[in-house]
Parts: structure tokens; C-alpha cells; sequence
């Protein structure tokens, strides 16, 4: 891993996505960017001070939707990180997630047709709703021409491809990668769905904790540089961490209830994978959306993973500041779990109020922790039981 | 050739490509203002919407200059307004 990039509710940068995340700064305020009228949450972790077009050509603004320009700009910060040029990507392999794509597109348009009753929708609907546009637009900017494509598994889609991208290189496919994910979820329309679900808090997001409320959605991007540890020493390149292990797996169960067998499955395979020896893993940065159920479930599963090792882990949810960035969570962790282990402090679970005995794991509450991480697992549980873990090691534990 | 159509469609085209209104000539080419296929078919969605008119695909594909879409929606909008 040599470059990382971010834009989320809680920072625009690499830079102060990690001061908020250490001093467990959250980003949830009202949202501003749809109607929240009679639903039954107003709170969000929306992108503050960026103007977003502004770092586009009118060319490419008309052609981009909001969460493909985030994935674009997490991307732009990842590789300018990473000390790389744009020809020496030339041959990389770009994997993005999205759990919506366009989502705010389809929104104003559908608005358009039903409601307003326009007759023809612009032509330029198509590329700016298609979840592979932020892959599309960077290979496009940096002329890369390696394989590209775009994974859609719900609040897991960004970690699925890290996932992906990492094991392509092991294999060998290419030398580097550019992987992560973005989401833009705040449309009328999207908010109205997850009123359904009733499954978002009215306040702010308080995983593991006693009196849990739900998720707060979130809006960003996450992008990460990764190149084979040749490719890395070769050019004399910073690594931030390893990425060492995958895993995935189903719950083949509920379709939005989670499976702590599932969770666990998918914890053990990216152990397995990377060859990480449990009593190595220091910290878990969870999927920890802070619904009733999820929380309990994956604090099962670490037990389940771990055993009498679980209560000397450190397992908290960066969802707490950054939000539920639905199809991107799996890319801000990512980056989030790189700079704890690269740093030596774990971030917080933050709103955190008192313990839950359903929850019975070291969420490292409210205060970040000056701690060594050896090893560590970012965690995407996905609705539709559809799991990705990734594992990670500082970069002088292994290769 | 100066009308009241004319000057709309050069209007509508020199704010999508952020040109001088004097630089979209009605004899100026799609290639010539930097317009794809895609910025073309969004120029005749933005057209149709705001005449009211519809443009039959096969007429949309064959259009290659400003004068040859004034042209094509000219008796289409004719027909909607008597």
C-alpha cells in the first residue's frame, strides 16, 4: 500500500480525514443536499466545504455524477501519495465499488420524467449513472489502460475490490492497482427507501454502544495505491502497511439480517489468506454500523474468530464519525485501518455511551488509543449477507 | 440568415460549449464546436424539450452542422405552433 486518498463528511484530505478520526470528531449535521421532509431522520454525514464541480472541466462536470466525482478526487489524493506518474500506472488495474452509482442522477430525472413530465431524458443519464463511472473517468485522466471494472455488493462493495485488486497483483495479473469505492446516497428518493427500513438513527451513529439508535448515512470516497512489495522497493516507494489477506463469504441466511456465522467465515478466510496468526491481530476496524443487530452479530463472530483472544482485541467502527458510506465504507476503513497500524493509534468508536452486554468488545470508546497494531481486519458486512475482510500488517511484521 | 429559431438553437449551443455566440456560425460543423455524438443528442434533448417537438431518431443521427439542425426542427416547430 503506497498511497491513500479520501473525501468524506469528516475531512476532503488524507490529512484531516485522520485528525477527525483521532480526536473522534463526527460529521453528522442536518442533511442539506435532499429533502428530508416527513421522514423520520434529518441526520447525515455530508462533505462540508467542497465545492465538488469546481475540480472538474465543464466537459467532464456535465458527465459526472457526485459520487463518481468522489471517487475521482479520493483517487487524484491516492496517487499523488503514492509518488507515481501517470504512465507508471499505465498498465494498473482500477477496481472501484459503489452501492448506488448515480444515484442522485436517477433521482432528478425521474423527478423530471414523472413529475414534471419531460418527455426525453439527456443522453448524458446514462454515463453519469452507470457505478462504473468513477472507474471509467480516472483510467480516462491518467491513461490507464490495465483492466478496469466495478463491483456492486452493497455496503461491502468498495472492500470487495481492494479485495480483488490485491489479489490480482498476487497473481500476478498486474504489478499495481487503484481500488476503493465512493457513494453520493443523499437523493430524496434514497432517503425514502431507507425510511422504510427504519434502520437509521434520528440523532447520530453509536455503534456497540446501550442506547443504539441505527446508522446515519454517509457520503465519500476512499481510493488505495497498491503495487506488489517488488514493484514498491524497486522505485524506493513508502509502504504504508501490507495488505496481506482476503476473505469473502455468504450468509446464505436473511436477506438484511446479519449472520455472525457469515461474518465469521469471511474473517477466518482473509486470516487464512494472509497467513496471519490470530494472536498477531491487535485491531479490528469493524463494519460496527450501529444497528441493533449488526453490532451484535459481528461481536459474535469475533468471538466465534477469536476466542479467548477477543477480549484483548481493539474492535472499533469508524462509521461513528465518517458515517455509513454504504458502498465506499469498505475504502474509508481501509484507510482508516492503514493509518492506525502506519501511526500506532487506534481510532475510537465515537458517541459511544455506555457498554452493551450484547457487545461485550473493546470498542475503544470516544478517545483514541496510542497502541501498536500488528496486524488488523477491516470488516464490510453487506445487506444481502455478502461479506469482505480485509487484513492488513505494518509493513515491517511480513511480507 | 439571421431568424428567431436560428438564434435560439446558436444561443443554446454556444452556452453547452461555452463559446462567444459569434463563434457558432450557422454553417460551423459539430466538429468544428468540439461537439460528440453525446453532446450532440443532449443539445436536441434540450431542443425538443424547450419547443416542445420531437426529433425522430433517424433525423437526429444525419445532422452534421448548426444550419442542418435549424433546418430539421424548423417545420417541426412550425407544425406546433400553427
Amino acid at each position: 500500500m503506497t498511497g491513500l486518498g479520501v473525501v468524506s463528511a469528516i475531512g476532503n484530505d488524507r490529512k484531516t480525514f485522520w485528525e477527525s478520526l483521532t480526536q473522534g470528531r463526527h460529521g453528522f449535521r442536518e442533511i442539506t443536499l435532499a429533502d428530508t421532509t416527513d421522514l423520520q431522520y434529518r441526520m447525515g454525514a455530508e462533505i462540508q466545504g467542497l465545492e465538488l464541480p469546481s475540480f472538474f472541466d465543464s466537459c467532464s462536470r456535465q458527465l459526472l455524477d457526485r459520487f463518481a466525482m468522489l471517487f475521482v478526487l479520493a483517487a487524484r489524493e491516492a496517487i499523488a501519495d503514492s509518488g507515481l506518474e501517470a504512465a507508471e500506472l499505465r498498465d494498473a488495474a482500477i477496481v472501484t465499488g459503489s452501492s448506488l452509482g448515480g444515484q442522485s442522477t436517477k433521482d432528478e430525472l425521474f423527478r423530471a420524467l414523472y413529475q414534471e413530465g419531460r418527455r426525453r431524458i439527456t443522453p448524458f443519464a446514462v454515463p453519469r449513472t452507470m457505478a462504473n463511472a468513477g472507474a471509467s473517468h480516472l483510467s480516462m485522466e491518467i491513461g490507464c489502460e490495465g483492466p478496469g471494472f466495478t463491483l456492486s455488493t452493497a455496503c461491502a462493495s468498495s472492500a470487495h475490490a481492494i479485495g480483488l485488486a490485491f489479489w490480482m497483483i498476487s497473481q500476478g495479473v498486474v504489478e499495481r492497482a487503484i481500488a476503493g469505492g465512493s457513494e453520493a446516497p443523499f437523493s430524496r428518493g434514497h432517503l425514502k427507501a431507507w425510511d422504510g427500513l427504519r434502520a437509521i438513527a434520528p440523532d447520530v451513529s453509536r455503534p456497540f454502544s446501550l442506547g443504539r439508535k441505527g446508522m446515519v448515512l454517509g457520503e465519500g470516497g476512499g481510493a488505495l495505491v497498491l503495487e506488489s512489495l517488488e514493484s514498491a522497493r524497486r522505485r524506493g516507494a513508502h509502504v504504508r502497511s501490507l495488505l496481506v489477506g482476503f476473505g469473502m463469504s455468504s450468509d446464505a441466511g436473511h436477506i438484511t439480517k446479519p449472520s455472525a456465522r457469515g461474518a465469521a467465515r469471511a474473517m477466518t478466510a482473509a486470516l487464512e489468506d494472509g497467513g496471519v496468526d490470530r494472536d498477531r491481530v491487535d485491531y479490528i476496524n469493524a463494519h460496527g454500523t450501529g444497528t441493533a443487530l449488526n453490532d451484535v452479530a459481528e461481536c459474535q463472530a469475533i468471538e466465534q474468530v477469536f476466542g479467548a483472544l477477543a477480549s484483548k482485541l481493539m474492535v472499533s467502527s469508524t462509521k461513528s464519525m465518517h458515517g455509513h458510506a454504504l458502498g465506499a465504507s469498505g475504502a474509508l476503513e481501509a484507510v482508516a485501518t492503514v493509518l492506525a497500524i502506519e501511526n500506532g493509534v487506534v481510532p475510537p468508536t465515537a458517541n459511544f455511551l455506555a457498554p452493551d452486554p450484547e457487545c461485550p468488545v473493546d470498542c475503544v470508546p470516544n478517545v483514541a488509543r496510542e497502541a501498536e497494531t500488528r496486524a488488523a481486519l477491516s470488516s464490510s458486512f453487506a445487506f444481502g449477507g455478502l461479506n469482505a475482510v480485509l487484513a492488513f500488517a505494518a509493513s515491517d511484521v511480513s511480507s | 440568415m439571421s431568424d428567431a429559431l436560428a438564434s435560439k438553437v446558436i444561443a443554446a449551443i454556444a452556452e453547452m460549449q461555452k463559446k462567444p455566440l459569434e463563434e457558432v456560425k450557422l454553417e460551423s460543423t459539430f466538429g468544428e464546436l468540439g461537439i460528440d455524438s453525446l453532446n450532440g443528442f443532449h443539445l436536441l434533448c434540450e431542443l425538443e424539450e424547450e419547443f416542445g417537438i420531437v426529433i425522430p431518431d433517424d433525423d437526429a443521427r444525419d445532422l452534421r452542422s448548426v444550419g442542418d439542425v435549424v433546418e430539421k426542427i424548423r417545420p417541426l416547430v412550425e407544425a406546433r405552433s400553427s
